[in-house]
């Protein structure tokens, strides 16, 4: 088997997060009754123009700059022709000719071991960001021959990402779009929420042997998840090698990726190539922006965009916030991906982190582990948490003040899960979980326990120091675990050494 | 007759003879005068290309538009002989012009909800509807092959 390399470029298509559509003053919103968001202009009716939506500009821009962009200061807009039932005008407008960024970058990580214990930084080239429409929504009707349509998308604003094939593999994509949405959402350019159809992803995939000609590629389309994105990607890549390597040949062609078989199939819908008549788009003059410098003076605020303006208002992205995380807590940066990963993480344990004494170091553990295994064990959002960021940090104080042992702070937590309004102090003493204070009577039980146990004393003392642990297990045993380990271990030393 | 005068007169690829007294003003440009009127007294362009059966089929296809005939296709052809005189004109170091608004401020609008919510009115245009749903053809619908297709086309090979 020789070694193909592999290319992997991908088409995103985020639908900007906004009031009216792109062109129009019709809503956006998801799941509204059929044809109830639509204007005269969406539904395509003859005398009708489009009037761009300023938000949607801004939009762009700042996912542009977002991605190191170079914005186009003056783009232009394309009608891009095409016939389907759900697109009334015969065409979509489009930027085809001088879209509003291009040439960005997007810098992505991923582990390079299963433990999450190694992160290596990638980086895929951004061709360009346009503004699009989008279409309306098809409904087959195989049974009655028909297609039913909705054109309460139809309209809507679009942003294009054109990634460039530098990626290599499924799980490279994956990671790139887990960060593009992560972008987009802390912009709030676009929810990007994949299940609602707001992040719709096209991945271009070809292969070669490294000195022969680069290969065809295909397109894939109809990934709904970031999960099946990685999974279409590989099984295409290694359909292409299979075919090649049994002399086949690809075709340049589209495919959908079917989910329930895990597998690519070819689209019946997109045969032939497609022409697209591009032409530019005669009811709209090119879209002109500023910077600082190039301001007008006499010009309507509400008309002007301000590139400079915009750039000094990005909020951190979450390549800086991850940076800040582990610079002011001493975590470890796989810890910082996966409190960005989960949405409202990272505020809740800095939250927890400034009401508690324990360290952040500490506390970290108890937020990955415990908290977060619990919310995906019941398929609970951070918010939706029956435990608050106050009640884990009186929790986890107790165990700073060395009054429950750790083994008591599980058991603690795991009553409070059950969110019946307790608090820690109370749980602690309902289940008798305090550590004994008493230092009197925990070296009663160790000498007991030395008593009852001379085998074990006299191989501690021949030279096997591990067998001390179990000695300090059967002390925990007697007291129920309310004993301190690191004491006890002290205790039953001094008394053995003497 | 007219009409095949003309047709015989394209595929020869030579100009038309000027009526006498047109009484319209040409414009000199390099080689040939230029006209951009309907009218058949002024001279053609030569014919840089027959239109072929492929290309037909193509265009057939792309705007959904039946050819139909003989006539059909000479209009086409015309169309495109008319349309080729642009390129008798130098634009060396040109840029392209979109529109003559070109210098226009395209206006932004602020993101505000100002329309829709008229369903009932944009279903009145609809011949058939289904729950509100506007109706149409499933999916794309594959055009005949040329094979199955009667057209004259067929009989131009």
């Amino acid at each position: 088997l020789s070694i193909s390399e592999t290319f992997v470029g991908l088409e995103i298509h985020a639908q900007i997060s906004s009031n009216s559509k792109l062109f129009s003053g019709s809503q956006v919103q998801f799941a509204a009754p059929p044809n109830s968001l639509v204007s005269f202009f969406d539904a395509s009716l003859p005398g009708t123009l489009p009037v761009l939506n300023r938000r949607c500009v801004e939009a762009a821009v700042m996912t542009g700059l977002a991605l190191n962009c170079s914005i186009n200061k003056k783009s232009l807009f394309d009608r891009k022709h095409y016939f389907y039932a759900d697109l009334p005008a015969g065409y979509q407008i489009t930027q085809q000719r001088v879209p509003i960024a291009v040439n960005g970058s997007l810098s992505y990580s991923l582990c390079i071991d299963s433990k999450m214990s190694q992160m290596v930084t990638k980086t895929v080239r951004i061709k360009q960001i346009q503004l699009e429409q989008d279409s309306g929504k098809s409904l087959h009707d195989d049974t009655r021959s028909q297609t039913l349509v909705d054109l309460n998308r139809a309209g809507v604003g679009l942003m294009e990402v054109v990634m460039e094939p530098d990626m290599c593999c499924g799980e490279e994509a994956a990671a790139a779009v887990r960060e593009l949405q992560l972008i987009l959402q802390t912009l709030g350019s676009s929810q990007a929420v994949m299940a609602e159809g707001q992040l719709r992803v096209d991945a271009n995939v070809s292969v070669h042997h490294p000195g022969e000609p680069y290969g065809v590629r295909t397109e894939v389309k109809n990934i709904n998840s970031i999960r099946f994105l990685a999974k279409a990607i590989d099984y295409e890549i290694q359909r292409q090698i299979e075919e090649l390597e049994n002399g086949g040949t690809i075709l340049n062609e589209t495919r959908a990726f079917d989910s329930k078989l895990g597998c690519t199939v070819p689209m019946r819908d997109k045969e032939g190539k497609q022409d697209y008549r591009f032409m530019p788009e005669p009811n709209l003059p090119p879209l002109i922006l500023y910077d600082a410098k190039s301001l007008p003076a006499n010009m309507n605020h509400q008309q002007v965009i301000n590139i400079d303006w915009i750039h000094e208002r990005l909020p951190d992205l979450p390549s800086v916030k991850r940076k800040k995380l582990v610079e002011q807590y001493g975590i470890l940066p796989e810890h910082s991906f996966t409190l960005l990963n989960e949405e409202g993480l990272a505020e809740f344990f800095e939250s927890v982190v400034k009401q508690t004494q324990m360290k952040p170091k500490k506390v970290i553990g108890w937020i990955l582990k415990d908290l977060l295994s619990y919310l995906k064990q019941h398929s609970l959002t951070v918010k939706e948490s029956p435990v608050s960021s106050f009640v884990l940090a009186d929790l986890l104080n107790l165990l700073e003040k060395k009054e429950i042992s750790s083994t008591a702070a599980k058991q603690v937590l795991a009553e409070l899960w059950k969110g019946e309004g307790k608090t820690p102090l109370e749980i602690v003493k309902e289940q008798k979980l305090e550590l004994l204070q008493d230092q009197k009577e925990l070296e009663q039980i160790c000498q007991a326990v030395i008593d009852g146990h001379k085998n074990e004393v006299m191989a501690i003392k021949a030279g096997n120091p591990k067998v001390l642990n179990k000695l300090i297990g059967l002390v925990q045993k007697k007291t129920q675990g309310r004993s301190n380990p690191v004491l006890v271990k002290q205790l039953l030393e001094k008394k053995l050494s003497g | 007759m007219r009409a095949l005068l003309l047709g015989a007169w394209l595929r020869a690829g030579r100009g038309l003879p000027r009526a006498p007294g047109s009484g319209r003003r040409h414009r000199e440009h390099r080689g040939h005068s230029g006209h951009s009127e309907h009218s058949e007294h002024r001279p053609q362009a030569p014919l840089r290309q027959k239109v072929s059966v492929e290309v037909l089929q193509h265009l057939e296809h792309l705007a959904l538009v039946d050819f139909r005939d003989a006539e059909g296709v000479e209009r086409l052809q015309k169309a495109i002989q008319f349309a080729d005189q642009l390129h008798e004109v130098n634009t060396d170091g040109v840029e392209p012009m979109d529109s003559v608004l070109e210098d226009r401020c395209l206006y932004l609008r602020e993101d505000d909800v100002t329309e829709g919510n008229c369903t009932k009115e944009l279903l009145e245009n609809a011949r058939e509807k289904v729950e509100e749903y506007f109706v149409a053809p499933p999916g794309n619908i594959p055009l005949p092959k040329l094979e199955e297709q009667e057209t004259f086309l067929q009989g131009s090979q």
